[in-house]
């Protein structure tokens, strides 16, 4: 391979490519990422190959060596396109036609018809449900037109495992630059005026960070990218390392060069094995054209990245504890300060970022600071990626200006929404639940909220990683808030007291509550706990563990008060408050049940309807399998 | 010569209860692997998770006696080998099932009734939640929280393969499959 | 006016000025300006840990922090109680107690247990939730130590006590969150893997989960027992900190009120293990004289702190050689005494019961280990801790404040203030060096103190010009300390004639067995308390101790002779650190295999061993012989100098190659045939 062989400037890179993707008159994406491989897209890769062969028309899968045949076919692969939940997608290029739930069976079909006839197939459109229109591409989509993808841009669409590609798209223009022709400080100063703060959930100014680390005298410096993504429900940096691996990398170059640091790494969650090999894959592809190692870029600075897998543990996202793995011990945290810029792996100055906070970079030093600070709100510029999932429409990853309100994700681009069964249910809207584990609840009152930073922590949440999870009005919070108090109590390490201990009982009063075994003391118990280990434990995990409590009981607090007072769970979702009830549209008045019950707690007069008397009810469950109209159930 | 201060009896007591050559040779490799690992990491104590990642791909856990080996080499109090081991979740000191079945607990999917499909999978291997490895050593049903594939949700993973939009029974099919598979294997 | 140029930097403590004198953390600013702060996980000499969350204090400006991890700063104010802080302790007290096993009155740290005391200072009295404490079997394997883990709080002191000061890792946290524990590895007993016994994390541990093991119980059975003739030695450091449970200041000598509470308790006669360290000092004097004439093995290490003994038996084999070979003051008088005392007392030798009262949880394992036993009699039957005599001494009823003091029972009870000082660190060097003056220069030593041996650092070298001749010594307390010097030594960087080490941080005032101290000062003030004895003493020079020359001419013949040889000196070998842990590479199902094990230590693997294993394996393969040949690789046989090493059957096979082994493997084989 040619490009591959001796260090070609990028201009050259860029020039060889559109050499090669000259005689290309088609383009078709197929979604390689994570979602749509495991519905089956590789197969549809691999049918569509042979299908267009067969067709008679020159296809290419690489571009790679040799200027494919005039009037070639150009399949590639892309990373996650964020809509997951219609995939596999297919991207017809340059008709901009957007195909979902597209499989091999459909392969022949789309080959015939949109290849060969220009025609468009109805039925592999998106169906927008609200309008009842086939959506012809991605502009027509409102689950798209809402977003504004500038992160995620090149995800989706250009082949991740290409480096040339990125090339031909501005890649690592922003890092030459930043080594050639800016100082440290420069960039420092660029990164810091952008306003740009930490994805990581911190929301940290980034620039600062950095800033910190640069002065720091000693001559080893490290850049690590925090590619954990621990928070369940949240995989915005999976898909940035799956779908824009080189773009992440172009932002540690930048990164690297400002601070000082020659060496990098990449901390990724075991449970991406895709996003650890596109990840390999890209520094090995770098490294070989001379923009990762040694004198990069004829500077005579060096850089070399190293990729390391996690092994399974959320508290790994800390950076103390982050650090501590990479040296190959527990995950344990150590209490700051010292701080990682101060001394961090091997005791060296090291800057620790997020993925997308890095992926946000480049996009800065192309079009500066201040295109930059334009979008967004005044203290939180830029752009956000959420996981939007649970009960909406449309699940999957987006990319919106912060100060977009919450109204607007999870009505417009999520689609409203959905009941258990998946039909949409309008008014079903309960709650989100944003920033996993360590973020609260957002309720109806908030759906106006503008998101930012500074927002979401007055309201007691925050962005976190940036998982958004949609609640329908049949979900129990009081259930929630024990999801989430089971993660951290597993994730917990188990160094300070106050988190290994006090997630423990948390989890267990919330059982008592949940039980029926809770009282107004629980409550009081609950929430001192709670606010104790916020304020005393050593890391992020322990001070932010109460919060999905803190923030339930601060807006569902009469849900609680039902659990206690009356024993009673809302939504019914917990079993051991179940009590049974008569349905009274149901029940003939047969009487059978009341002369069942050991208790007299069922009354009513024959022929009419019967209703249970819930204070003497004891729950025996004798009544239900009495009655032959299936009139008893439990609430 | 001396008198090896290894107390012999020790050695003689271990022998293992019948192994076949073929367990001999398998063993002699999976050695062979691990010492190959550790050289390549130059037996460098930082390295220690990518090492024991590496070494339980081949013995598929990480036996007692590995480990003892792991902390001599890398120059760490096995102790200390035992509490990374033990610390994070891909570690397993136990045998697992060659299908290993994950099942995802993350909020997306749990909010999207992940735990019916626990209850359904468990149920049709007769296992628990501390009985995780069916007796055949054919499966391995754990949960995770979050693959990552929260679009498409709920998800079921069995070794590296990614199934969404799970339910009880497309669960239990995945799993007769592989049965009908094993069994005319 | 005043000049106010050079001011110190301040802070406010609680609205008080309290000057920042290089203090490295706000916990130590306020414990110099006398305020207790509850700690479970801080300790001056370990890294700052922040994991027990106690040590709170309510910064202006910053909010609620932990002080041991707060590095002070000019100007910053701050409280050390708040009701908020009162309340946040409260409820990690009552957390910590809904996972303990609150077996107080039966828990040896009762009365002593920081979480105890915390939990009545804090006025907790009732614990609000749950209990969640599961019942974890209780370790007691090992000889020195009884780990209960009912009782740990995770605070990792031990654990960091064990490796970073005594470079072991015996200890370690296992699993996560909840499931924490701190065990051995693979939870294996304690007993099975590396610990040496200095029980340094016992001293550290703030709860009972960690306690010296008693013996208590056998003392006073053989007390009881009309039969039997029980007689004490009590060993130097015991006296100056056995007072301090009974108001008595760190280093107040209590010895004649010690002795006098042992004879109450039933003691038949109480003797001083300073004497034997007279006897020790002349015969490891001599050692050293007859090593540096000879110029051989040097430098010679000290060898009675047993928890340094099985150290170097693990990690320095190849400085085995180097040891002394005397056996320690302990086990010397356990020796003689077996030797003299049925004949002097007129006692039957099995009815003799010899009891040490040591500062030391090593001691205990000490006792034990078969090299001190002659016809399965050992040298010392029982080892009480300086605690255990307390509690004994609490228990016979005994006032002790009031108690007549007397004096210790002769001959064995006389000694020199040579014997006295080695309780403490560079105690050991100066005695032998006020023996080895006298011998080089053949003059009578008037200057008998030698200052620049002493000290608190934990490396300490000095050349000590002896007339002509000039003695170079190194004194090391804590093991990692003795680690990195003996690292020095064994690849020649450094180069001694005396190498003293104690493993216990101070020497053997700071052992485990000694009462718990709040006073962070308290083995200093021990330490001093000896150097002060040695000059109430009459005699200062082992040399002089009337009762150790009788005891040469009536008893022993000449120091270092045949008989000196077998009651007083040992020999030492190589230990395996963790003992079962060979791993089957080929393993056979037949009853009597030929079972070849090659190291794969590291020093073995880089000498080779890895290519002989793989040889071996091909062979066996090649030629089909499984089943007639098991191979194991197996963990340092802790005989790294002779790398590569192959045991085949029993046999060590030292640099060994494949042919050798095979040799061996074919004579194993068919012994019948073997080479005429
Ligand atoms: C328990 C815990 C888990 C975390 N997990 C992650 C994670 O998965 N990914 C991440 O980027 N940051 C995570 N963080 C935040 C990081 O510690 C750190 O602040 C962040 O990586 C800094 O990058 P930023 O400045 O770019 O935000 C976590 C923090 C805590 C306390
Ligand atoms: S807060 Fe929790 S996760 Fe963090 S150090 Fe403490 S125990 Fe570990
Ligand atoms: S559950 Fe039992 S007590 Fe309640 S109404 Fe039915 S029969 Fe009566
Ligand atoms: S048994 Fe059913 S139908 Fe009859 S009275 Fe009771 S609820 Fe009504
Ligand atoms: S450790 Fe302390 S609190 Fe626990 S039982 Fe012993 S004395 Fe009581
Ligand atoms: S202190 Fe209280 S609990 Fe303990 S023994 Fe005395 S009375 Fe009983
Ligand atoms: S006794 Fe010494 S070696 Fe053993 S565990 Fe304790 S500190 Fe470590
Ligand atoms: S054993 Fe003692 S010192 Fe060690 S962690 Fe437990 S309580 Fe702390
Ligand atoms: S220094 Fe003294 S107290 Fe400590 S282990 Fe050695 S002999 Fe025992
Ligand atoms: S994986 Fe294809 S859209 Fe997400
Ligand atoms: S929550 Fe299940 S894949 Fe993310
Ligand atoms: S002493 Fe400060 S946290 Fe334990
Ligand atoms: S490595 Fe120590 S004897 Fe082999």
């Amino acid at each position: 391979m040619s490009i591959a062989q001796d260090r070609m400037t990028l201009e050259q890179i860029a020039e060889e490519y559109a050499r090669l993707s000259e005689p290309v008159t088609r383009r078709i994406i197929i979604c390689a990422g994570t979602g749509c491989v495991a519905n089956g897209s590789l197969k549809v890769h691999a049918a569509l190959r042979d299908a267009v062969e067969q067709a008679g028309l020159p296809v290419t899968i690489e571009l790679k060596t040799e200027a494919p045949p005039e009037g070639s076919v150009h399949i590639s692969r892309s990373g996650c396109q964020g809509f997951c939940q219609q995939g596999p997608l297919l991207t017809i290029l340059p008709e901009g036609i957007l195909y979902t739930h597209v499989h091999a069976p459909d392969v022949q079909e789309i080959v015939e018809r949109t290849l060969m006839h220009g025609e468009v197939i109805d039925r592999l459109l998106f169906n927008d449900p609200a309008t009842g229109c086939h959506c012809h591409g991605i502009d027509d989509i409102p689950f798209y037109q809402r977003q504004q993808r500038t992160v995620l841009k090149e995800c989706g669409v250009i082949c991740p495992e290409d480096l040339a590609e990125y090339v031909s798209h501005g890649g690592y223009f922003a890092a030459r630059r930043a080594y050639c022709d800016m100082s440290p400080e420069q960039i420092c100063a660029t990164i810091l005026e952008s306003g740009l703060r930490g994805r990581g959930g911190g929301g940290f100014p980034t620039g600062r960070k950095w800033e910190l680390t640069r002065i720091q005298t000693e001559p080893k410096k490290y850049i690590v990218c925090n590619g954990d993504e621990g928070d369940p429900g949240a995989f915005m940096d999976r898909s940035v390392m799956e779908g824009n691996p080189h773009g992440l990398l172009e932002g540690m170059m930048i990164a690297a060069r400002a601070i000082g640091a020659d060496a990098g790494l990449i901390y990724v969650r075991a449970e991406y094995p895709l996003a650890v090999k596109r990840l390999k894959r890209a520094v090995a592809d770098a490294e070989a054209m001379g923009l990762l190692g040694d004198d990069i870029f004829d500077t005579g600075l060096t850089l070399r990245i190293e990729v390391m897998e996690g092994a399974g543990a959320f508290v790994c996202g800390e950076e103390t504890a982050l650090l501590a793995s990479v040296e190959g011990k527990r995950g344990m945290p150590m209490p700051k300060p010292p701080f990682p810029a101060q001394k961090g792996l091997d005791g060296k100055p090291t800057v620790i970022n997020n993925v997308e906070t890095l992926a946000s970079v480049p996009v800065i030093m192309r079009h500066g600071a201040a295109a930059y600070k334009a979008v967004g709100t005044e203290k939180s510029p830029g752009t956000k990626t959420f996981a939007l999932t649970g009960h909406v429409a449309n699940t999957g990853l987006i990319e919106v200006p912060f100060g977009t309100t919450l109204g607007e994700i999870v009505m417009n681009i999520g689609g409203g929404v959905i009941d258990a069964k998946g039909n949409p249910d309008p008014a079903g809207f309960k709650a989100v639940q944003i920033g996993g584990p360590s973020g609260g609840c957002l309720t109806q009152a908030h759906l106006d909220l503008p998101l930012d930073f500074d927002s979401l922590r007055e309201v007691g949440a925050m962005v976190g990683s940036g998982g958004l999870v949609v609640m329908n009005k049949k979900t129990c919070m009081v259930k929630v808030a024990r999801f989430f108090m089971q993660f951290t109590q597993n994730e917990s390490c188990g160094k300070c007291v106050l988190c290994r201990e006090g997630t423990k009982q948390m989890l267990a009063l919330l059982d008592d509550i949940i039980e029926g075994n809770g009282t107004r003391e629980t409550l009081v118990l609950l929430e001192t706990v709670a606010r104790v280990v916020a304020k005393g434990s050593l890391c992020g995990l322990g001070k932010t563990a109460p919060s999905p409590v803190l923030s339930t009981l601060r807006y569902f607090r009469d849900e609680y008060l039902a659990h206690v007072d009356h024993k009673h769970c809302p939504t019914g979702n917990c079993k051991a408050l179940a009590r049974p009830v008569i349905i009274e549209e149901k029940c003939k008045g047969c009487t059978v049940c009341g002369r069942k019950c050991p208790v007299g707690a069922i009354e009513g007069e024959r022929k009419q309807p019967h209703h249970i008397n819930p204070e003497v009810c004891i729950n025996c469950g004798a009544c239900l399998e009495t009655c032959k109209f299936g009139a008893i159930v439990y609430n | 010569m001396n008198t090896a201060p290894a107390a012999p009896e020790a050695i003689t007591a271990t022998a293992a209860p019948s192994a076949p050559a073929e367990a001999g040779a398998e063993r002699t490799r999976k050695f062979e692997k691990c010492v190959e690992v550790l050289n390549r990491y130059h037996r460098n104590p930082a390295k220690l998770i990518p090492i024991l990642q590496e070494i339980q791909e081949s013995y598929r856990y990480l036996p007692e006696e590995v480990l003892v080996f792991v902390a001599t080499s890398v120059g760490l109090p096995p102790a200390r080998v035992f509490g990374v081991a033990t610390f994070y979740a891909h570690f397993t000191l136990k045998p697992k099932g060659k299908y290993v079945i994950r099942l995802c607990d993350g909020t997306a999917c749990h909010v999207r009734a992940s735990q019916p499909i626990l209850d359904a999978l468990r149920g049709r291997l007769s296992l628990t939640a501390t009985e995780q490895t069916t007796p055949d050593m054919l499966f391995t049903v754990e949960t995770v929280s979050c693959l990552g594939a929260c679009g498409l949700a709920p998800v079921v993973v069995i070794n590296e393969d990614v199934h969404g939009q799970m339910t009880p029974e497309t669960a239990v099919a995945l799993v007769d499959e592989i049965c009908t598979k094993e069994q005319g294997a | 006016m005043e000049q106010k140029t050079d001011q110190k930097p301040t802070v406010l403590v609680d609205g008080r000025e309290v000057t920042i004198d290089g203090e490295r953390n706000l916990l130590e600013l306020c414990r110099k300006a006398n305020i207790d702060i509850p700690t479970f996980c801080y300790h001056s000499n370990l890294s700052v840990y922040g994991a027990c969350r106690l040590c709170l204090v309510d910064v202006k400006g910053r909010g609620v922090v932990t002080s041991c991890t707060t590095i002070p700063e000019a100007g910053m104010e701050f409280k050390t109680t708040t009701g908020e802080i009162r309340e946040m302790r409260k409820i990690a007290v009552e957390l910590l107690l809904a996972n303990h096993d609150m077996d107080c009155p039966t828990c040896p740290k009762s009365t002593t247990c920081k979480l105890q005391d915390l939990a009545r200072k804090l006025g907790v009295r009732e614990v609000r939730f749950r209990k969640t404490n599961r019942v974890e079997p209780i370790d007691r394997s090992s000889p020195s130590i009884e780990r209960n883990p009912n009782r740990c709080v995770l605070c990792g002191d031990c654990v960091r006590m064990c490796d970073e000061v005594q470079s072991i890792g015996a200890i370690d946290f296992a699993y996560r969150g909840s499931e924490c524990s701190v065990v051995p590895a693979f939870g294996k007993d304690l007993n099975t893997v590396e610990c040496v016994h200095c029980g340094q994390c016992v001293a550290v541990c703030p709860t009972g989960a960690l306690t010296p093991r008693s013996e208590i119980d056998a003392v006073w059975a053989d007390i009881d027992n009309p039969k039997k003739v029980v007689v004490a030695q009590v060993a130097p450091a015991v006296r100056v900190a056995f007072g301090e449970q009974f108001g008595l200041a760190p280093g107040a000598a209590a010895t004649g009120r010690m002795v006098a509470a042992l004879r109450r308790m039933g003691f038949d006669q109480v003797y001083d293990t300073s004497f034997a360290a007279d006897l020790t000092v002349i015969e490891e004097g001599h050692e050293l004289l007859g090593r540096m004439a000879s110029g051989e093995k040097l430098p010679i290490f000290t060898s009675c702190c047993p928890a340094w003994v099985k150290f170097s038996e693990q990690y320095f084999p190849e400085l085995l050689p180097n040891l002394s070979s005397c056996k320690s003051p302990q086990e010397m008088f356990g020796s003689l005494a077996r030797y003299i005392l049925p004949k002097q007392l007129g006692v039957a030798p099995e009815d003799l019961v010899i009891v040490s009262i040591m500062p030391c949880t090593a001691k205990k394992f000490e006792a034990k280990r078969p090299e001190f036993q002659h016809d399965n009699i050992p040298g010392v039957d029982h080892v009480l801790t300086t605690q255990e005599l307390i509690t004994m001494t609490d228990a016979a009823g005994l006032n002790f404040p009031s108690l007549e003091p007397e004096s210790f029972d002769m001959p064995l009870g006389f000694k020199t203030g040579a014997g006295v000082i080695f309780g403490s660190s560079g105690g050991v060097t100066e005695a032998v060096l006020r023996f080895a003056a006298e011998k080089v220069t053949g003059k009578p030593l008037t200057q008998v103190e030698f200052h620049e041996v002493r000290g608190n650092e934990g490396i300490r070298e000095a050349t000590v010009a002896l007339g002509e001749a000039s003695v170079r010594v190194a004194i090391v307390h804590g093991l990692a300390n003795a680690r990195a010097l003996a690292e020095r030594v064994r690849d020649g960087h450094a180069h001694y004639d005396v190498v003293e080490v104690m493993a216990c941080p101070g020497g053997c005032v700071g052992g485990a067995g000694q009462p718990v101290s709040n006073d962070p000062g308290a083995r200093a003030q021990r330490a001093k308390g000896l150097y002060e004895a040695d000059r109430t003493t009459d005699l200062h020079k082992s040399q002089d101790n009337p009762m150790i020359r009788e005891m040469y001419e009536t008893w022993l013949g000449e120091p270092g002779g045949p008989l000196a040889h077998e009651l007083l000196h040992t020999h030492y070998a190589s230990r395996k650190r963790i003992t079962d842990s060979d791993f089957t590479v080929l393993p056979s199902a037949e009853k009597r295999p030929v079972c070849v094990s090659v190291c794969v230590g590291t020093n073995c693997y880089l000498k080779g061993s890895q290519e002989i294993l793989s040889k071996v394996l091909n062979h066996v393969e090649t030629n089909h012989l499984h089943g007639a040949v098991e191979v194991k690789g197996t963990f340092c046989f802790e005989n790294c100098g002779q790398a590569p090493n192959v045991a085949v059957n029993n046999q060590l096979i030292e640099s060994a190659t494949f042919e050798k082994v095979m040799e061996a493997v074919n004579e194993a084989s068919c012994p019948a045939k073997s080479p005429a």
